[in-house]
């Protein structure tokens, strides 16, 4: 086999295989990549608290709609019951690191990177038990039984009070804690906010390499090939119960440990939060950042997760819309609305969501200024 | 045993609402092959306007006048919103529905307030004697209601000439183009008769307890009916309705003695435990039909 060759003057011709499917496989990746890290880890000293937690929580987001899209995106088996995966992981995390106190349970492990693990493989774990319900079904056949589990899920969290305190109750989050320091305490060197926002962003690297190199591996070739058509991927040879199974045990594995990241930026977490709409709001993520690829979750789950931010600044701009909760347009009515409609406006204009906008800006720049 | 036949008649009475909608998701279904998640919004919409209409035109009138406006509701947003997706995946189409629903749900609670409004209807929480059964009387209406309606709906799709073409679009779509009929049309005509059934079985739901900003969840119990019969099959929508509601009621009456460890409450959930047991066994529900498929 014959090592890549480089010819001068051209660095962006590929003569192998491996260069095309590396990791950032053109010079404009590497630096908007590095770029973006770099602005990443200087945001914390430039913005307010709150903004912080804002990001951290889509961060942590992010890696939630990057599971989503490895199971729906990539593997094309269509769930609707993220938000059950995402509250395993929650009370997961929130049942070890806690304390035990006379209402609930808790078993005080509160070293992060344990309890992390511990929520994503509990959370793995029942979506390999589903797992073969998938296989027998296809489509919307799927989607709606993924949806009755969020269902069946929402009550078990709600009477099941010793683990997840009741609802309108709620527990404790779980416990951050990392070679000793507590992240949701200020501390000498950094506030609260931005030790989670930095643990967070580099917890979303983690994630987001990780899936990255599993898409564009031997596996992520078969879940394509499931998606486009399982028949004929069966065909070539694609063990379908196999990745039908994997796709959904990764994709559950980043959603518990979204999930119980998303209770510690959170704080707090009714049991009944769980619902139908946190789907929905995944779904969202992925549809509207481009599904089928990993920077599009990050985009689609930063862009949901600041909207309601960016629209409660919009009373200052427009002044017939309301603020507060009187008049004849509110900011809440404006916020559901316009969610609801840039789903259906990102579906029709931009089936490929935010992830498309940004191929037609880069192809636009790259022959300028001959277009044509 | 009256109390067994009490839950019974409650079970038919909400199952025929479940049925009602059901009817509407498989009708949308067999023409455009696309779960329509906008139902619970149709619903909700149908019985906020029955709410403002009966002082003035009466309760009966009110259902009417309502049904129909919505069946124009959807009907236009079929034709705007989905239209342009025809022949896109029907996962992608299904979302923009999930779309469509949450504005038409967010307008329709700005008319409903915090308040809970009464939809005017003449039988509220009265009772009567069934069979030697305490019954509400609301639960018998709607079982005749929805036996008539369903009966309508069948005559309709076997007799008619539209019926026909709708069946021969369910059957084969390009066939029934190149045979002359109006494809869009029947898109059309589906979704305007499904708008049109879920304001019914909207207005059936805020019989007695009236409309409030949470009754779209009920039409989600549809979903598990549809699953249950299949997704292509009108009969099959009926009876898993019916065996929705049914089991509902009847875990809502006895699961407190027999299964108390479930859960106060496990009643609203026992039809998506009922789904996911029978898609176990039949993978396309009781009546669905299994799919032939060829690379």
């Amino acid at each position: 086999m014959n090592g890549p060759k480089t010819i001068k003057g051209r660095p962006e011709l590929y003569t192998s295989y491996g260069q095309d499917m590396a990791f950032l496989n053109t010079r404009p990746k590497r630096a908007w990549t590095g770029g973006l890290v770099v602005l990443a880890l200087l945001v914390p000293f430039l913005i307010t608290d709150d903004l912080l937690q804002l990001l951290a929580t889509g961060f942590v987001a992010a890696i939630g709609a990057i599971g989503l899209n490895i199971v729906t995106g990539y593997a094309g088996q269509v769930s609707l019951g993220h938000a059950f995966f995402l509250a395993i992981g929650a009370y997961t995390g929130a049942a070890l690191s806690g304390s035990e106190t006379g209402r609930v349970i808790g078993f005080g492990i509160t070293s992060l990177p344990i309890w992390l693990l511990a929520s994503g493989l509990v959370a793995a774990f029942f979506g390999v038990l589903v797992a073969p319900v998938a296989v027998r079904l296809r489509g919307l056949y799927l989607a709606i039984v993924t949806l009755g589990l969020v269902f069946l899920g929402e009550h078990v969290f709600r009477e099941w009070t010793s683990l997840t305190g009741g609802p309108g109750v709620g527990r404790p989050a779980a416990v951050p804690e990392l070679f000793g320091v507590r992240l949701d305490r200020d501390n000498a060197l950094f506030t609260a906010a931005q030790q989670l926002y930095l643990v967070m962003f580099v917890l979303l690297v983690i994630f987001g390499v990780l899936a990255r190199n599993l898409v564009r591996s031997r596996v992520g070739r078969a879940f394509a090939a499931v998606r486009d058509r399982d028949l004929a991927a069966s065909v070539i040879g694609v063990d379908l119960t196999k990745y039908k199974v994997l796709a959904f045990a990764v994709s559950s594995f980043y959603a518990g440990v979204a999930g119980a990241l998303l209770f510690v930026v959170n704080g707090f977490f009714d049991p009944g939060s769980f619902n139908l709409l946190l789907s929905v709001q995944y779904i969202a993520m992925v549809l509207i950042g481009g599904a089928g690829t990993i920077s599009g979750a990050i985009m689609g789950a930063l862009f949901i997760t600041l909207l309601p931010r960016i629209t409660r600044e919009l009373p200052a701009v427009l002044p017939f819309i309301s603020g507060d909760a009187t008049g004849a347009v509110t900011v809440f009515q404006l916020e559901a609305v316009l969610y609801g409609v840039l789903i259906i406006v990102f579906l029709i204009v931009e089936p490929r969501g935010l992830f498309g906008i940004w191929v037609r800006i880069r192809n636009y720049w790259r022959t300028w200024p001959f277009s044509y | 045993m009256d109390e067994f036949l009490q839950s019974l008649i409650r079970g038919l009475g909400t199952g025929s609402i479940y049925a009602l909608l059901a009817l509407g998701f498989v009708i949308i279904y067999k023409s455009t092959q696309v779960i329509s998640f906008a139902q619970p919004a149709f619903m909700l919409a149908g019985a906020v306007l029955v709410s403002y209409l009966s002082p003035a035109v009466s309760f009966f009138g009110a259902v009417l006048v309502a049904a129909a406006l919505i069946a124009v509701l959807a009907l236009g947003v079929e034709r705007t919103v989905l239209r342009p997706m025809v022949g896109k995946p029907v996962f992608v189409v299904a979302i923009i529905t999930i779309g469509v629903d949450v504005v038409v749900r967010v307008v329709t609670n700005a008319f409903i307030g915090l308040d809970v409004r009464q939809v005017g209807d003449p039988w509220g929480l009265t009772t009567m004697s069934f069979l030697g059964a305490e019954v509400q009387q609301r639960y018998l209406v709607m079982i005749g209601t929805t036996a008539v309606v369903t009966a309508a709906l069948f005559a309709f799709f076997r007799y008619s000439r539209i019926g026909l073409a709708m069946r021969a679009v369910a059957y084969d779509q390009e066939v029934a183009l190149a045979q002359g009929i109006s494809v869009g049309s029947v898109f059309a005509l589906s979704w305007a008769l499904a708008g049109g059934l879920a304001a019914l079985a909207g207005v059936f739901v805020a019989t007695g307890a009236g409309v409030d900003q949470q009754l779209w969840i009920v039409a989600l119990k549809a979903l598990p009916a549809i699953i249950l019969g299949g997704l292509e099959s009108l009969g099959g929508a009926v009876v898993g309705g019916l065996a929705v509601g049914i089991v509902e009621s009847l875990f809502g009456t006895y699961q407190g003695d027999f299964a108390p460890w479930l859960g106060p409450n496990f009643a609203l959930v026992a039809p998506y435990a009922l789904m996911l047991l029978v898609l176990l066994v039949r993978p396309y529900g009781l009546f669905g039909k299994r799919e032939v498929e060829r690379l």
